[in-house]
């Protein structure tokens, strides 16, 4: 093979609480593409991070061909040839398409005028070189994702860059789109240049890469030789630990009584007719690639979002949720995936948090009854165990695991029976991991019954009772936890979207 | 329609045809303000046979000069979603200090209008620092920046009104004098028009005009392109404040003397102009003919609600109304295209 592009070695970066990343090393050589893979929380959008000048890291080596480096920022990155297409966009909507790849050396007469004229036929000469469909003078915002993602490609490829870092891709893409993109790779690959590919999906991975790179838990595992490796050996590198029997709910939940039916329910954007029940006591695990469309489904039951199509009904009953409130008054909670912004006041108290959502109950003539919030408050503290100096301190004040249990107390003092969890671990370290599953297990045995939307197929396999994995709007099917396994899953969760894709008419990807 | 030609002309014509109806969106929104514009000319003038007079047109025009200056300059800061509330009182402060550069320091008239112009711009430049560097959000920075203008005004002039009556031609040259024969239109008035066009230029046509739409689109995705967001909202901020300069000049200049105790509540005037005229408060989207239309829209209105015989305070009703038909039209638009 050509020579080394890029290593890094020794490299870590802890953030307050967290280890992200120790003794990382990684290495791209010229004319390859690397698959990066690993867990969600492995640490790979850390990595990416670091190598794009956005963080510093605590310490470690970068070599850049051949050189040692320090990314001093995202400009100094750019410089060095390292381009990278973060998993949300860097655009600016309001821009044009070339507006947007030219920001920050706009084509100029006299140094302060624009030439709109210059620049859109620079555009054009970029997009016929690598030959992609998109028009120079469209609005971003008014493009499908997939275009968006070409305009981020045509962007870091303008800068002439060397390296090339794709953080998950191909998340929102068809297949077609997915095609076209790997076509834009290979055209971009010389001797000279490299690209980091992240991605979930297994299947692409064979396709496009040379090599892949394994992390877990913040730390390199091993490289393994694309041609040579078979997918299943991958996902052991991946998922490290093996995970065993024991750990799985044996039991069946207790009672066979349905406490939530959805049937049909679809929406306009992405839902497909998912039908599913739930069960008294059950946990019911929700799996599925990014943007197959699992929260979703929890924001369409509680309301949040619109069902175009679709019934829900709760023991029995047909039910109509138009918002959030009146879900939480029927005992349904949904507990967001981003509990900082959609699930706590970062800056208010516990007591305020855990009371925040029943302040009907704890007020009278609209004036708050202190007392018992504080009595709630202590006695939620003392059965959840959450870690707090008092219930006067500031939530933002606590660590991951502590806020999601302020959360979780917050849905409980609603007493709602029904709780769908989304993410419940997401940034949460590995004991407090612990004590939140530990947390889920008793509140299905006292009779809650949830649904558990997690990234995490070992958090999933461990904590189910039974697992809908979702592909692309759909539930692509369900599997008893018995018979589920993490490649099962993901075979659901990649093969029957794909089975689902060729039925659509190949018109419908020119849209 | 399109189903038996080649794919590669269908496609272009189809760029062709998304990049006609993008056009016709954003020209839409100013149809729509230039509409209610004439409607409510045309709707004055059947009212009241005193309205569409020469005089009273030309009283219209002259009245917009300084809030609409204020609504150009302020264009800027809405776009890259900030706001400016010292444009008011900031322009009392450059009034005053023209007055003073002229009449108490002896600087020649032209000398003294170009000094009054960059006061204006320093007190932006003094925002940008505190929004861009300190951080410091833009609401609270330019809230303290009105409340030190009002101060300074007062302090500087004495709480007297400060007098360019000595200053031979300014009145004349910068206010009240018809430069063109045959028309009643005051050379104020062709300032505005000369400012919205140099405006106009600088937002479309050149750097600093593609930064502030795309801080306002995205800052972040902005400082990530490698473009330093610091220096250029500070840059923007000192060419808004060029424009409170400038209208401090003419306000001097119309009354041949700057009155230090007004300016409260200007900068609202013109930062509705400038949502009417259908820039966001998000930012990222706006124009200048947009800030026009919206500034003549606030004058037309006071200016035939006032010859209609209608209270001042109904006045302030009917601007309120009018402030948020536009805002929620701009919403319900909004809608539309997302769908």
């Amino acid at each position: 093979m050509s020579s080394e592009l890029l290593k890094i070695s020794g490299v870590s970066k802890s953030f307050p609480g967290v280890k992200a990343l120790s003794d990382m090393q990684l290495e791209l050589r010229g004319g390859e593409v690397l698959a990066l893979v690993g867990e969600n929380g492995a640490g790979k959008s850390t990595l990416m991070k670091l190598l794009s000048g956005i963080y510093v890291p605590d310490e470690g080596r970068f070599v850049v061909d051949g050189e040692p480096v320090v990314i001093g920022g995202t400009k100094h990155a750019q410089e060095l040839g390292i381009s990278i297409i973060h998993q949300e966009f860097n655009l600016m909507p309001d821009l044009t398409v070339a507006q947007n790849i030219y920001i920050g050396r706009e084509p100029r007469i006299g140094g302060i005028f624009l030439s709109e004229t210059a620049m859109n036929r620079k555009a054009q000469f970029l997009f016929d070189k690598i030959n992609i469909n998109l028009n120079p003078k469209q609005r971003v915002g008014e493009l499908t994702v997939a275009k968006q993602q070409m305009v981020e490609i045509a962007k870091a490829l303008s800068y002439k860059s060397k390296i090339l870092i794709m953080d998950e891709p191909t998340a929102a893409l068809n297949d077609a789109e997915v095609a076209t993109l790997h076509d834009l790779i290979r055209n971009f690959i010389k001797p000279t240049t490299g690209v980091i590919y992240i991605s979930h999906r297994m299947d692409e991975l064979k396709a496009i890469s040379n090599r892949i790179t394994v992390i877990r838990d913040g730390q390199y595992i091993d490289t393994v030789d694309t041609a040579t490796t078979t997918m299943p050996e991958v996902i052991t590198l991946m998922v490290g630990r093996e995970i065993s029997g024991e750990q799985r709910p044996v039991a069946a939940p207790s009672s066979s009584e349905t406490v939530l039916k959805v049937s049909g329910l679809s929406t306009k954007e992405l839902l497909k007719d998912v039908s599913f029940d739930l069960k008294r006591g059950e946990i019911l695990g929700f799996a599925g690639l990014m943007g197959a469309g699992r929260t979703e489904v929890a924001r369409a039951i509680v309301g949040a979002d619109k069902m175009s199509a679709g019934t829900v009904e709760l023991n029995g009953k047909a039910v109509a949720m138009s918002n959030p409130a009146v879900a939480a008054d029927l005992g349904v909670g949904y507990l967001s995936e981003d509990r900082k912004h959609l699930g706590l006041m970062l800056e208010r108290d516990v007591k305020d948090n855990i009371a925040l959502s029943s302040l009907k109950r704890f007020s009278k003539l609209g004036f708050l009854n202190n007392p018992a919030m504080k009595a709630a408050s202590e006695e939620y503290v003392a059965t959840l165990r959450i870690k707090t100096p008092s219930i006067a301190q500031a939530a933002k004040n606590l660590s991951g695991g502590n806020q999601q249990k302020i959360v979780i107390a917050k849905w409980l003092v609603r007493d709602c029976d029904i709780l769908i969890f989304d993410e419940p671990t997401r940034g949460i370290d590995v004991g407090a991991k612990e004590e939140i599953y530990a947390l889920l297990n008793q509140l299905a045995a006292t009779g809650k019954s949830i649904i558990m939307i997690s990234s995490e197929l070992p958090e999933v396999l461990r904590m189910s009772h039974r697992i809908a994995v979702m592909a692309e709007g759909r539930i692509a099917g369900f599997l008893a936890s018995a018979e589920a396994t993490q490649e099962n899953i993901m075979e659901l969760a990649t093969r029957t979207a794909a089975g689902a894709r060729t039925t659509e008419t190949p018109a419908g990807v020119q849209g | 329609m399109t189903l038996l030609q080649d794919a590669a002309p269908a496609k272009a014509a189809s760029d062709k045809k998304s990049e006609n109806i993008t056009r016709l969106k954003s020209s839409l929104q100013q149809l729509l303000a230039f509409a209610s514009l004439l409607a409510l000319v045309i709707f004055f003038s059947v009212a009241s046979h005193s309205f569409y007079q020469p005089a009273n047109l030309s009283n219209i025009l002259l009245s917009t000069v300084v809030t609409g200056l204020l609504a150009l300059g302020t264009t800027f800061v809405i776009i890259t979603g900030g706001i400016d509330l010292s444009i008011g009182t900031g322009m009392t402060l450059c009034s005053v200090m023209t007055a003073v550069f002229m009449t108490n320091m002896g600087m020649p008239m032209f000398v003294g209008v170009l000094c009054g112009i960059l006061f204006g711009a320093m007190i932006g430049a003094i925002n940008g620092l505190l929004i861009a560097l300190l951080k410091i959000p833009p609401f609270i920075a330019t809230l303290a920046m009105m409340m030190v203008a009002a101060g300074l005004a007062l302090v500087i002039s004495g709480t007297k009104p400060v007098y360019t009556t000595d200053v031979e031609g300014f009145q004349k040259i910068f206010a009240l004098g018809k430069s063109i024969p045959g028309l009643v239109i005051p050379n104020a008035v062709f300032i505005l028009f000369a400012a919205a066009i140099i405006a106009g230029v600088v937002l479309s046509k050149t750097v600093l005009g593609r930064y502030t739409y795309s801080i306002g689109s995205n800052e972040e995705a902005t400082a990530l392109s490698g473009v330093n967001v610091t220096k250029w909202k500070i840059w923007i901020y000192t060419v808004a404040g060029c424009f409170t300069g400038l209208a401090g000049v003419i306000a001097t200049a119309r009354l041949n003397s700057a009155q230090p105790a007004g300016g409260m509540g200007l900068e609202l005037q013109a930062i509705a102009a400038v949502i009417i005229g259908g820039t966001s408060l998000q930012g990222g989207k706006g124009t200048i003919i947009g800030t026009v239309i919206g500034a003549l829209i606030m004058a037309v209105l006071t200016n035939g609600l006032s010859i209609m015989s209608i209270p001042q305070e109904w006045q302030n009703v009917a601007v309120g109304v009018v402030i948020l038909l536009a805002v929620y039209l701009d919403i319900l638009r909004r809608k539309e295209s997302a769908k």
